[in-house]
């Protein structure tokens, strides 16, 4: 019961993650139509930057916001200066250009930063709770990331749903034209989203690293789980990301914690293949399949 | 003009016949050339041929049928951790070549069933799912029991055969050391996979992945059907693939897992895109960028007073730096770029 | 007042718009007739912006904004109603609308809600619903509708009736010349439906391969027997 209790928690914990990751390519996805494979490294920079900001000043706080302001001013400038002259040079230079931007930042982080392990800090506990006389199997950080991924989730929904700016935001992404004659600045709303879906990955790697060592390749996997969980979901659903994350994170934690943490990338093929196999739009797609 | 220069001409036209004269003239200087390079040029170009099969293999798939692989290094895995097993002590239940067979047929089987699977799929999807293949595929051996786990298998390539030596040693009068024999396999077998790949190509076949490419609404109405030449596309290029891993197996003489991370799929999308999309004159150039590039750069970064490790570094930066230029600047790559400079010249004159 | 001079757009080596000039005074429907192919729609886009006059001047109510990027309209009181496909299938009948206002805001967004729905009630029945589940008819009025959220000064119609029942064509004209009638709208229609275009309109400009080929009175447009034949069809 206690390993049961560990496994779900943890799940739940690393699944969180996956979602807010799964979150950020999503919201680049429905905007631009562009898988952001440079996303992890992205946010590496922007955790390492965070990282020397806590180191020279001691305050975990202002280096978590640093990093996130990081992350919005660098997704901003991706799109302004790279994303926005490929448009509509088809897919494949695109994702390229994304990749390429992937093995460009992570030789510039070990430039920068330098190649080997730090240690991050994390602002609560990593230790597990206790309620009651009784362990409970979550640490304080993990309660953290939950918390911290729930909010994010809460406001950007807010943000899409309940304001102007939103409103802008799906219209520049829906249909870039009508909105243009209805007066909708596309350009800057298309910046804006990657910028936000920057923040956002900012945040996934800030809640990894917390209490963890980092180095240029540590975001390494969350590249391959967020997309799948983000797939999973159907890349055009943010509701499904998330759902798509707390389900891989579940699944990947009870394959490590029962049968073997060497097989976890098998099995979150597995799960990715079967659900397109049965569902090829993802999980959440209400999009009719295209036919071909 | 002669009747025979006009012959020749004519005979020039017919792609299977230039493929094959190419490749003939191009295993002629390759004797020469591996015969008189130090063992470490050797193992360069001998790096350089399995980048290449395995990026001439990536040319078929995405840069031809249009299907984006980010796993590549999955099948290149496949293809050498069959080969390490089979050399594992050193004595082969067959030539050679055979063990080279093996590790194609086992990758090819691997690759049909995931180009069935991928063919189902579209676009962003067919990346998210090779991209967790090339995750899951190191893992795995990891996991399982007789491939090593993390130490990985060693590679024992047999002696060079007596004859070898002794033909090439007639012809170049150098000796074959085990590093340029594994050169020589790796060349002869880049040879042979360009001239078939070539044709297939140019026949009805490459015509028909084109048109995938291009527009897969339009080519199913034209009558192609979609299913089948994606599935083949994906099985010609993981044969290539593991052709590859085969090779790759021998020149660096140990399998691991960590030889098969997602950046050697990365890189090897890197040579197809550095060179131009679509060509395998493109994935060759682009390979031998990514053979003889680090070096460059990494020299040039250490005399810039950069320490070992952080100069090594460069090499990344720049190839990832050339990637988003090539993208921004020049699309069609360098041999597309070229190739539309010396038409606008032909046109003009 | 809209006027347009000389305006020549081209794409590539096609010229679309060949040194067309003519006039949409206010108040009044001006239709800009002409086969598939004469350079309407493309009329239109350039006199937006979406697309980049070669040369020729736009100009309303005499400043020019030839130059200005489509975005800029709405503010200055252009509405461009592109075809009834131009509805953003993924948002809803009210955000449609509450899009459409945004960037002219002149009352209060209830309040002009309000007008938008008492002119076509079917809007308010189904403001939660999602654009995309919308009959052609009901696009038609969503995409007029959300012109009007921003109270405009000229409406820019882009082939309103295409691919509606004759019935709904008549609806949405007769609720066109309502408005130009009490709110001094002025309306550059384009349309090749010429019959119900010139039944609402005050002239008409008929165009012939990206040329001004007419510009006459609506009635009189309509007893010109050989010009009807040669370009309109009818």
């Amino acid at each position: 019961m206690q390993q049961f209790m560990t496994t779900l928690l943890g799940g739940l914990t690393l699944g969180a993650v996956y979602a807010s990751f799964a979150l950020a390519l999503c919201l680049i996805w429905r905007s631009t139509r562009v898988v952001n494979f440079a996303q992890a490294p992205m946010a590496m920079v922007t955790t390492y930057v965070g990282l020397e900001v806590i180191e020279a000043t001691g305050s975990y706080w202002l280096g978590f916001a640093v990093a996130l302001a990081a992350g919005f001013v660098l997704g901003a400038l991706v799109e302004r200066l790279l994303v926005r002259h490929v448009e509509g040079a088809g897919d494949l230079n695109i994702v390229i250009l994304t990749l390429g931007l992937f093995v460009a930042l992570h030789g510039l982080a070990a430039l920068v930063f330098g190649s080997d392990y730090r240690s991050f800090p994390a602002p609560f506990g990593l230790k597990g709770l206790h309620v009651g006389g009784h362990n409970v199997a979550i640490t304080p950080f993990g309660v953290f990331t939950i918390v911290a991924v729930g909010i994010v989730l809460v406001l950007l929904v807010l943000l899409f749903r309940s304001t102007d700016v939103g409103l802008r935001m799906r219209a520049a992404a829906f249909s870039p034209e009508v909105a243009r004659l209805l007066g909708v600045r596309v350009g800057a709303m298309l910046t804006l989203g990657w910028a936000l879906a920057a923040v956002v990955g900012s945040l996934a790697g800030l809640l990894i690293a917390g209490g963890n060592l980092v180095f240029p390749q540590y975001m390494d996997s969350v590249v391959v789980y967020g997309f799948v969980a983000a797939v999973l979901g159907g890349l055009d659903s943010p509701v499904g990301s998330v759902v798509g994350g707390l389900i891989l994170g579940l699944v990947l934690s009870f394959v490590s914690g029962y049968v073997a943490g060497d097989l976890v990338p098998v099995t979150a093929l597995i799960v990715l293949v079967g659900v397109l196999l049965v569902r090829p739009g993802g999980l959440f797609s209400h999009v009719a399949e295209r036919r071909v | 003009m002669s009747t025979l220069a006009v012959r020749s001409a004519a005979l020039w036209r017919v792609p299977l016949l230039r493929h094959v004269v190419l490749g003939l003239v191009g295993l002629t200087v390759m004797l020469f050339v591996l015969g008189s390079l130090s063992p470490f040029r050797d193992a360069q170009l001998a790096t350089m041929a399995y980048l290449a099969i395995a990026a001439g293999g990536l040319t078929v798939l995405t840069g031809f049928s249009g299907q984006l692989s980010l796993g590549h290094g999955a099948f290149l895995a496949v293809g050498a951790y069959t080969t390490a097993v089979l050399l594992e002590d050193g004595d082969p239940p067959f030539p050679l070549v055979g063990v080279m067979v093996a590790a194609v047929v086992v990758t090819v089987a691997v690759g049909a069933v995931v180009g069935i699977a991928a063919a189902r799929l579209h676009g962003p999807y067919v990346a998210g799912a090779t991209l967790a293949l090339a995750v899951a595929v190191p893992s795995l051996a990891r996991y399982l029991d007789g491939l090593g786990q993390e130490q990985g298998l060693h590679v024992r390539v047999p002696d060079v055969p007596t004859w070898f030596d002794d033909t090439v040693w007639m012809i170049t009068g150098a000796d074959v050391d085990p590093t340029s024999y594994v050169a020589y396999l790796g060349w002869t077998a880049l040879v042979v996979t360009y001239v078939l790949l070539a044709n297939l190509m140019r026949s009805r076949v490459g015509r028909t992945w084109r048109a995938l490419s291009n527009d897969d609404v339009a080519a199913e109405i034209a009558g192609v059907r979609l299913g089948r030449a994606r599935v083949l596309a994906f099985v010609v290029s993981t044969a290539a693939a593991g052709l590859a891993g085969s090779l790759m197996a021998m020149a660096v003489r140990v399998t691991s897992p960590s030889g098969f991370s997602v950046d050697l799929s990365v890189t090897l999308l890197s040579a197809i895109v550095l060179g131009g999309l679509g060509t395998l004159s493109g994935a060759l150039i682009g390979s031998a960028l990514l053979t003889f590039l680090p070096q460059a750069v990494t020299s040039w970064g250490t005399s810039a007073g950069l320490s070992d490790v952080r100069a090594a570094e460069l090499a990344p930066v720049a190839y990832g730096l050339i990637m988003i230029a090539v993208v921004l600047l020049a699309p069609a790559g360098i041999v597309g770029s070229l190739r539309r400079v010396w038409w606008r010249r032909r046109g003009i004159a | 007042m809209l006027a347009v001079h000389d305006l020549t757009t081209t794409y590539g080596a096609v010229t679309a718009l060949d040194g067309v000039s003519l006039e949409a005074p206010a108040g009044q429907v001006t239709a800009v007739l002409g086969a598939n192919g004469a350079g309407k729609t493309t009329l239109l886009r350039t006199v937006s912006g979406l697309v980049r006059a070669q040369r020729g001047a736009v100009s309303l109510e005499g400043t020019d904004i030839t130059r200005l990027p489509a975005e800029r309209m709405t503010g200055l009181g252009i509405a461009h109603v592109p075809e009834g496909r131009g509805v953003i299938a993924e948002l809803t009948v009210a955000e449609n609308l509450r899009l459409g206002g945004l960037h002219r805001r002149q009352g209060s967004e209830p309040e002009r809600l309000e007008r938008v729905y008492e002119l076509f009630p079917v809007l308010g029945d189904r403001s939660n619903a999602l654009a995309h589940v919308l009959s052609g008819g009901e696009r038609q009025m969503l995409v007029i509708g959300r012109a009007l959220m921003a109270r405009p000064r000229v409406l820019l119609l882009d082939e309103p009736s295409l691919g509606l029942a004759p019935r709904v064509v008549a609806q949405i004209f007769a609720l066109l010349r309502t408005l130009v009638e009490r709110d001094g709208l002025t309306v550059l229609l384009v349309e090749q439906n010429a019959t119900s275009a010139l039944s609402i309109a005050d002239r008409g400009v008929v165009l012939g391969l990206g040329r001004v080929v007419a510009t006459e009175p609506a009635e009189r447009l309509a007893a010109d027997e050989k010009l009807r034949h040669a370009y309109l069809g009818f």
